[in-house]
Order: C-alpha cells, then sequence, then structure tokens
C-alpha cells in the first residue's frame, strides 16, 4: 500500500488530469472507433460510457491485483481475457434482468472489449500501480471518455436528428416551420470524427500545456 | 518464484482460462431461464402490438391468451399442419427448402374483427431482423406491423424498430387489385397515395432493403393460403377470386 491517503492530491490527479490534460479520446486518440459508432444519440453514448466506466474500473483493479503474478510474455493476452470475461458477463446479466438496456446497447457491449482506453490503462497503469489507484485512473478516464461520447453524441443527435434524447427539440421549437432542416450528414460517421476535431482544436486553443514547443 | 518460466508461463494460462470457463459457463446456465423468459414475452409482446395491442412486457402473457384466438401452422400449399406456431424458430425454418418449412401463422381477435398475424424473418445488415405483420380480414390491408433486430446500427438501421418508421405501414395493402405486390422500402419520398411503398431510413438502406426483401419473401409463402381463404371473405365474387388464383400463381412463377 502507497502511504498517500486515499484521497492524497496525486490520487485526486489520477482522477482529474483524463478529463482534460491527459484525456484518453481527445489527447491520447484512442477509443475513436466507439466514439463513431454510437454517437448517433444519446441515449446509446450515455449508457456505453456507463458500461465502460464499469468494465474499466473492476478490469483495472484485478489486473492491478494480480500484477505480480502475471507472466510478462502473455500479459496482454491475460489483460484481453479479463476485460472479455467482464463484458461477457455484464452481457448476460444486462440481458438477464434489464432486458431493455441490453437491447438499447446491441453489438456495442461486445465491442467494449476492443476498446482501446480499456486495454491501454491496463498495460500501462494496472500493471504497475495497487489497486485502489488502479481504481481511481479507471473512472477517471472512463470520465474523461464520457464526456467527449456525450458531447458529440449531443451535437450529432441535435443537429442531425433535431432531438435530444429521442426528445424532439426543435420541432417543438416550431424551427421546421421556418424551413429548417435535419442535417443528414450528422448522423454519418465522418461528422463524429470532425466533431471530435474540433473539441481538440478547442481543448487546445485554451489548454496551453498541450500547445507544442517549437 | 520466477514468473518468467514456460512453465510457470503454461500453469498460468491454463489455471486462467479453466477458471474464467468455469465462471461464464455457470453464469450462463444461471441466467439461461431469465433470458429465455424474456424473449418469449417479447414475442408475445410484439405479436400483440402488431394489432395495436401495446401491453407491459410483465403483462403480455396474460392478455395474448385473451386476444390471440387461433395459433396455426402451414405448409407452402397453404395447408394446416400439425405443430405448435408459437415455437416454431423462424431462423431455422427459412434455411430449409421451401417445400418443408413451416409457415407459423397467429389469428387474433379484438374487438370482434378478426386480423391475420404473419410473423417476418429476414437479414439486415449486421444480423437477422424480424417482426410481425398483421392484415384484415381482407388478407390485403395492413393493420400494423412490427419490427425488432438484433444489431443493426443505433440512430440509422435500428430504427426500424420505431414507431417514426413502422406507422407507414398500417393501411398499406400487399394486393394491388388481385397481383400480389408486397411493400417496398424505398429511398427519397413515397408519393401520396402510393398503397405499396414506405419511406426507408437515411444512413440505413441496407436495413431497409432488408425490410423489404423479408416482407415480399415472408408474404409470397403465404400466398397459397391467402388464396384459399380468398373465396371465404369474397362470396359474392367468386369469379374475381377464380382469376387471382392465375394471376397470383403468375406472379410466383414470374
Amino acid at each position: 500500500m502507497s502511504k498517500d491517503s486515499l484521497f492524497s492530491k496525486k490520487n485526486i490527479k489520477l482522477l482529474s488530469d483524463p478529463l482534460n490534460d491527459n484525456n484518453p479520446i481527445t489527447v491520447q486518440v484512442l477509443g475513436i472507433c466507439s466514439a463513431l459508432a454510437i454517437t448517433v444519440q444519446l441515449k446509446p453514448a450515455i449508457v456505453m460510457a456507463i458500461s465502460v466506466m464499469a468494465v474499466l474500473a473492476v478490469a483495472n483493479v484485478l489486473i492491478s491485483l494480480m500484477r505480480n503474478l502475471i507472466p510478462s510474455r502473455i500479459r496482454i493476452i491475460v489483460q484481453l481475457v479479463v476485460i472479455a470475461a467482464l463484458v461477457i458477463l455484464v452481457d448476460q446479466v444486462l440481458k438477464a434482468f434489464v432486458y431493455d438496456v441490453s437491447k438499447e446497447l446491441s453489438v456495442f457491449v461486445g465491442l467494449i472489449i476492443t476498446n482501446c482506453i480499456i486495454m491501454g490503462r491496463l498495460e500501462a497503469f494496472g500493471m504497475a500501480n495497487g489497486p485502489w489507484e488502479s481504481f481511481l485512473d479507471g473512472i477517471g478516464n472512463s470520465f474523461g471518455y464520457a464526456w467527449i461520447l456525450i458531447v458529440v453524441a449531443f451535437f450529432r443527435e441535435l443537429l442531425g436528428s433535431g432531438t435530444l434524447y429521442g426528445y424532439p427539440v426543435l420541432e417543438n421549437l416550431g424551427l421546421y416551420e421556418l424551413g429548417y432542416e435535419n442535417n443528414g450528414m450528422m448522423i454519418l460517421p465522418p461528422m463524429a470524427l470532425i466533431t471530435v476535431g474540433v473539441i481538440i482544436w478547442i481543448q487546445r486553443m485554451k489548454n496551453e500545456k498541450l500547445i507544442e514547443s517549437k | 518464484m520466477d514468473v518468467n518460466k514456460n512453465s510457470y508461463t503454461f500453469g498460468f494460462a491454463a489455471i486462467m482460462v479453466i477458471i474464467v470457463a468455469a465462471l461464464l459457463s455457470v453464469a450462463y446456465i444461471q441466467l439461461k431461464p431469465f433470458q429465455d423468459r424474456n424473449v418469449e414475452l417479447e414475442k408475445k409482446q410484439n405479436i400483440l402490438s402488431s394489432v395495436g395491442i401495446n401491453v407491459e412486457r410483465e403483462n403480455a402473457e396474460a392478455i395474448y391468451s385473451t386476444y390471440i384466438k387461433r395459433e396455426l401452422v402451414l405448409n407452402n400449399k397453404g395447408e394446416e399442419v400439425e405443430g405448435i406456431a408459437f415455437d416454431i424458430d423462424l431462423g431455422k425454418e427459412i434455411k430449409k427448402d421451401v417445400n418443408v418449412q413451416l409457415l407459423p401463422l397467429f389469428i387474433s381477435e379484438v374487438d370482434g374483427t378478426t386480423r391475420y398475424i404473419i410473423p417476418l424473418r429476414g437479414k439486415g445488415l449486421w444480423g437477422p431482423i424480424w417482426g410481425f405483420i398483421s392484415l384484415e380480414g381482407d388478407l390485403s390491408s395492413v393493420y400494423g406491423a412490427v419490427f425488432d433486430h438484433k444489431g443493426e446500427t443505433p440512430g440509422l438501421g435500428a430504427e426500424i424498430n420505431t414507431p417514426m418508421f413502422q406507422e407507414p405501414f398500417a393501411g398499406k395493402t400487399i394486393f394491388e387489385g388481385e397481383e400480389f405486390t408486397s411493400i417496398a422500402v424505398v429511398k427519397g419520398g413515397v408519393t401520396e397515395g402510393d398503397m405499396h411503398k414506405v419511406d426507408g431510413i437515411s444512413g440505413g438502406t441496407i436495413t431497409s432493403v432488408g425490410v423489404s426483401d423479408m416482407l415480399s419473401e415472408r408474404l409470397t409463402m403465404y400466398l397459397p393460403y391467402f388464396i384459399k381463404m380468398k373465396p371465404v371473405f369474397e362470396v359474392d365474387s367468386v369469379f374475381s377470386a377464380m382469376d387471382s388464383v392465375t394471376t397470383v400463381n403468375d406472379s410466383i412463377i414470374n
């Protein structure tokens, strides 16, 4: 165990760093595939963010507990087995007890296995740090992933379908009567990439730590 | 202990795999009955919603037996055969030769009106899609349709299970006069008054085409039964019914 208290400055940094300075999507550019696929609407994006959080936090702790036992030559396989087992377990439990949520997520539960952020954190953090730090790191990174996902989904759903969380916002505002039309481009994957690009642009404009020295 | 020895590596991998396999198997076996129950109730819920009765999943069981009066199993000649319609797995059935396929048909009676519910099954972009379409007593006008899917893209193909996509099916007809036309899901707007087309989904073209194909393939299988049943409804126009037999047969051959 480390000598630090549970919420020492260093530990808090594990939570806050991935939100901005070391964001998994906008700075490390990991997990882009799922950011493109499920950000057409807010609802799947939010449920996906919660699922990733559960899997990442638990997997990071498990790997951290086993870190001194794992043979280094098969460590990636071990990480993958832990993630896959957790994801299948989550999927089966969802199907049995919250069938509607499971339907909502459909294939994307399975795709959590391939989310690079999870393996990246296990390899970079869980393998080298204690369980509590790993837990915080897992939660921090999934929040970093979640807020980007939700911001992208917000704009794509609003501009692409004119709804938010399924609620017809623009229709109720009466915009369509003024001749406004939804932008069909927004629901196609390329616009997710462009939206993420815009977020990265704004972030680098504001955050001086990210500006590369000449 | 040297964790990098070959023997340790093999041992670690073997034990890990056994533990994970055991864990997942136990979880699967323990959860299977709950999952099967969900699927069964959902099927009942879907059948009911195709005839306009929307119920919570928990109540589907009781309400199903109130409204669904008959369940038939047909062959492709339109004859009734032995079997339990509800238990037929269409996913397996459509892979069989058309001559041995079993065709389930559900007949509902809501407020004295009889409607025919035909289960559908076809291919979407990522996996199977399915649904139920209910026909009025004339076996041509659609009363309602529901669709669902295993893994179509959320926001795109997955929209086939929303009312926005399903509602336009109501009131369409699958016959033009005596000729079988099915209902096509089309891109780019349907002209008003077109009885055989509905709007597709932007960005979900392959799923939309899948729905079209599924409707025409499945409904074609029931044509012999429709033809057999038609004279019952059109007693006063026996001649036109006989005409329809030839036309529809022609359309199958073509």
